[in-house]
C-alpha cells in the first residue's frame, strides 16, 4: 500500500517534471525580453523587482528597427498569400480525396502528405536547384509556392478529418432538392467544414510564419521574413531584442492554439 | 446473370463519373504539387549523378584522354587540347568552376589550373608539355590527369562514392577512404544514433505524460494538454533561442546552480552549442508528436481493464505490464516511428545549439549547398537522407497509415 503511494508521488513528480521542462523554456523568455540590460539572463535589479532593472527597451528597438517591421510585412504577404493557396488547393484535394469513388486513395494521400516530413533542407535544396533555373529564386512568388507546399499537408489532413465526421446523406438531400454541385457544397458542406478548414488554414499560416530553412536558401534581402531576422539575430549579432520578437510570436502562437481548439469544440459539438 | 449484369452496369455508371469527379478535385493539388515539390526533388536527384561542367569545357582534351592507357604520361595531343581549352575556358570564365570539380578529386589541381591559365598566356606555341610543366609540375604527374578524366564524366557516381566515403583508385576500382578521411558515414552513424536516443527519450518523458493525460478529468486533461500544444505551436526558432538562454554558461540553469551551490562559478556546465544541445532541444521540439498519438490511444482504453486485472489479483506492476502496455503498442509505434523521421532530417536545432560536435547530417548537406558550393556532394547526401526518410515513411504508412496522422 505505502508501495503504490510512493509510487504513484514519484509519478506525479516525474510529470511535474516533464511539464516543466514542456513550458519553462517559453515561459522564461518573456521576463527577460524586459530586461533593460543587454544580457540573456535575469539580473539581480530584475529579481529584487527594482523598476529600473526592468524595460521595454528592447520592444522600442523592434518597433523602430525597420530590418524587423519589413520582416513583418515579407511574413504576413508570403504567409498569408501562401495560405490562400494551400487552403483552396488542400480543400479541393481533401474532398476528392474523401469521395468513396477516389481511386489509388492511400498512394495519393502519402504522397500529398509527403512534404510533412520530407526533411526541410531537402526540400529547400531541391526548390534551390529547380526555382532558380525558373528564375523564382529570391523573388516573393517563389517563397509564396515553396510555404504553400510545405503547408499544404496540414490542410489536407485536418479537412480529410473533418470530412470523414461529415454525413453524406445531407449532400445527397442537397443533389435532390435539386443542387448542384457548386451550390451543394457552398450551402451544405463548405458551412459544416469550415472549422476544419480554418484550422488546416491556420496550420498552413504557422509554418510558413516559422519557416526559415528556405527562405535561408531561396529568399534574397528583399525576402528577409521575421523568422529569417531571427535567424540572423542568433547566429551573427546577438541582442536581447530578439527575445521580444520572441514574446511576439508566443503570444501569437498562443492566439493561434486557441483559435484552433476553439473550432475543434465547435466541430465536434 | 440479369441481375447480376445489370448491377455491374449499374454500378460503373455513376461510379466512373464519381471517380472522374473526385479525380478532377485531387488533379489540381497534383499538379501543383508535381511542380513545386516533385520537380525540385527530381532536379536534386538528378544533379547528383550529372554534373557536365568538367565535360563541357574540355571536350578535346577528355577525348584524347581516351587513347591514355592511364600508366605513364598522355601524348602531346591531350596537351595541346589541354593548352587550347584551359585558355578558352578562362576567356569564358567558367576555369573556376572547372578547376574547384578537379580539386575535389585532388586537393592541389584549383591552383594549377588558375596558374596555367594565367601563365598560358605568354605561350605562343609548343611542346605544350615542356611548358605546362614549366608552369607546374603537376602536369607531369599521371594522378593529375586521372583526376581530369574523372571530373570529366558527365553522368557520375563520383557523388555517392564521396558521400559513402569511398573513392575510386587510379585502375578504376572502387575502396574505402584511409580511416582518418572519413567523414560521412560516421556522420551518418550519429545521426542514427542521436535520432534513435531523442526517440527514446520522447517516449520516457512522452509516456507518463500521456497516461496521465488521458486519465485524468476532463478539466484538468483539457489543461494539461494545453502544455504540451503550446511548445507545439510555438514557433521552433522561439524554443530553440530558449535553450540557448537557458543552457548556455551565462545562463538561467547555471545561474541558478551556481546560486543553489550544486556548481561553483568557475566550474559553470556547458550545456549548448554542443551535442547536450542538440539533445535537449531536439527532445523538447520532438516531445509533442510523441505525447499526441500515444494520448489518443490510451484515451480509448477503458479503465475498467486495469480494474479488472487488479481485482483478478494483479498487481499493479502485472496490470500494467501485461494489459495497459500492449495497448498503448500502436501509439507507441506511431509515436516513435514520426518522432524519428522528423529527428533524422533535422537541421534548424543542431544548427543553431549544436556547435561543431552536435551536427547532424543536414547540417552537412545545408554546408556543401552554402559554403563549400559542392552542389553534386550535397544532392547525393540528401538523395542518401531522402531514401532513408522514404523507407520510414512507408513503414508509417504500413504501421499507422498516413491517412490516421493527426495534429493535436
Amino acid at each position: 500500500m505505502i508501495g503504490a503511494r510512493v509510487g504513484r508521488i514519484g509519478y506525479l513528480a516525474f510529470c511535474t517534471c516533464v511539464f516543466i521542462f514542456l513550458v519553462a523554456p517559453i515561459i522564461v523568455i518573456v521576463p527577460l525580453s524586459f530586461n533593460a540590460e543587454p544580457y540573456f539572463t535575469f539580473t539581480e535589479g530584475m529579481l529584487r523587482l527594482d523598476p529600473e532593472a526592468w524595460s521595454l527597451r528592447w520592444y522600442r528597438e523592434i518597433v523602430e528597427n525597420e530590418a524587423w517591421t519589413r520582416g513583418l510585412v515579407n511574413s504576413l504577404v508570403i504567409g498569408v498569400s501562401a495560405t490562400l493557396l494551400a487552403t483552396a488547393l488542400g480543400t479541393l484535394a481533401a474532398l476528392g480525396l474523401s469521395s468513396p469513388a477516389m481511386p489509388a486513395r492511400r498512394f495519393i494521400t502519402g504522397l500529398l502528405i509527403s512534404p510533412m516530413v520530407t526533411p526541410v533542407i531537402i526540400a529547400a535544396a531541391g526548390m534551390f536547384f529547380f526555382y532558380t533555373s525558373l528564375g523564382l529564386a529570391q523573388t516573393h512568388l517563389g517563397l509564396i509556392l515553396a510555404h504553400a507546399t510545405l503547408g499544404l499537408p496540414f490542410v489536407v489532413i485536418t479537412v480529410v478529418a473533418t470530412l470523414s465526421a461529415f454525413d453524406r446523406n445531407l449532400t445527397r438531400a442537397a443533389a435532390s432538392l435539386g443542387a448542384g454541385p457548386v451550390r451543394t457544397f457552398r450551402t451544405v458542406q463548405l458551412p459544416l467544414i469550415a472549422p476544419g478548414v480554418i484550422s488546416g488554414a491556420l496550420f498552413a499560416f504557422a509554418t510558413s510564419f516559422d519557416e526559415v530553412v528556405v527562405v535561408l536558401f531561396m529568399g534574397g534581402l528583399e525576402q528577409r521574413t521575421i523568422p529569417r531576422q531571427m535567424w540572423a539575430g542568433i547566429r551573427e549579432q546577438i541582442s536581447p531584442a530578439i527575445l521580444a520578437v520572441a514574446t511576439f510570436l508566443i503570444v501569437f502562437a498562443l492566439a493561434l492554439l486557441f483559435t484552433v481548439e476553439w473550432l475543434r469544440r465547435r466541430a465536434s459539438a | 446473370m440479369t441481375a447480376r449484369r445489370r448491377g455491374r452496369v449499374a454500378k460503373v455508371g455513376p461510379g466512373r463519373r464519381d471517380r472522374l469527379r473526385a479525380m478532377g478535385l485531387v488533379l489540381p493539388l497534383l499538379i501543383f504539387l508535381g511542380v513545386t515539390f516533385l520537380a525540385p526533388l527530381g532536379t536534386m536527384l538528378v544533379r547528383s549523378v550529372y554534373d557536365p561542367v568538367v565535360a563541357d569545357a574540355l571536350p578535346a582534351t577528355l577525348t584524347a584522354l581516351r587513347d591514355w592507357d592511364g600508366e605513364g604520361l598522355p601524348a602531346e595531343a591531350a596537351y595541346e587540347a589541354a593548352a587550347r581549352e584551359i585558355g578558352a575556358a578562362r576567356e569564358a570564365r567558367t576555369l573556376g568552376q572547372v578547376a574547384s570539380r578537379a580539386n575535389r578529386l585532388q586537393s592541389g589541381l584549383r591552383g594549377v589550373f588558375t596558374r596555367t591559365g594565367r601563365d598560358l598566356r605568354e605561350v605562343a606555341e609548343g611542346p605544350w608539355r615542356e611548358a605546362m610543366a614549366a608552369i607546374d609540375s603537376a602536369w607531369v604527374e599521371p594522378g593529375t590527369w586521372h583526376a581530369i578524366r574523372a571530373a570529366g564524366e558527365r553522368i557520375t557516381a563520383r557523388h555517392y562514392l564521396n558521400a559513402l566515403d569511398m573513392q575510386r583508385l587510379a585502375d578504376g576500382s572502387v575502396a574505402r577512404q584511409p580511416e582518418e578521411r572519413r567523414i560521412y558515414l560516421p556522420l551518418l552513424w550519429r545521426t542514427l544514433l542521436v535520432s534513435l536516443a531523442i526517440t527514446v527519450f520522447c517516449l520516457i518523458l512522452g509516456y507518463p505524460i500521456a497516461h496521465l493525460i488521458a486519465h485524468a478529468r476532463p478539466r484538468r486533461a483539457g489543461l494539461l494538454l494545453a502544455l504540451v500544444l503550446v511548445p507545439f505551436w510555438t514557433s521552433l526558432l522561439v524554443r530553440t533561442t530558449s535553450w540557448i538562454v537557458l543552457l548556455q554558461t551565462q545562463g538561467v540553469v547555471n545561474d541558478l546552480l551556481v546560486a543553489i551551490g550544486l556548481v561553483g562559478d568557475d566550474g559553470r556546465l556547458s550545456m549548448v552549442y554542443n551535442m547536450t544541445g542538440t539533445l535537449v532541444a531536439m527532445t523538447h521540439v520532438l516531445l509533442p508528436f510523441m505525447v499526441l498519438p500515444l494520448y489518443s490511444v490510451m484515451r480509448s482504453i477503458p479503465p475498467l481493464h486495469m480494474r479488472a486485472a487488479a481485482s483478478m489479483g494483479a498487481t499493479p506492476a502485472q496490470a500494467f505490464r501485461r494489459v495497459y502496455w500492449p495497448q498503448t503498442l500502436p501509439g507507441v509505434g506511431a509515436g516513435s516511428l514520426l518522432v524519428f523521421i522528423l529527428a533524422i532530417g533535422y537541421y534548424i536545432t543542431p544548427a543553431l545549439v549544436g556547435g561543431s560536435s552536435g551536427q547532424l547530417i543536414s547540417n552537412m548537406v545545408a554546408y556543401h549547398m552554402q559554403t563549400s558550393l559542392n552542389w553534386g556532394l550535397a544532392a547525393a547526401l540528401g538523395a542518401l537522407l531522402l531514401v532513408g526518410v522514404l523507407v520510414l515513411y512507408l513503414l508509417y504508412d504500413r504501421l499507422v497509415g498516413v491517412e490516421r496522422m493527426s495534429l493535436g
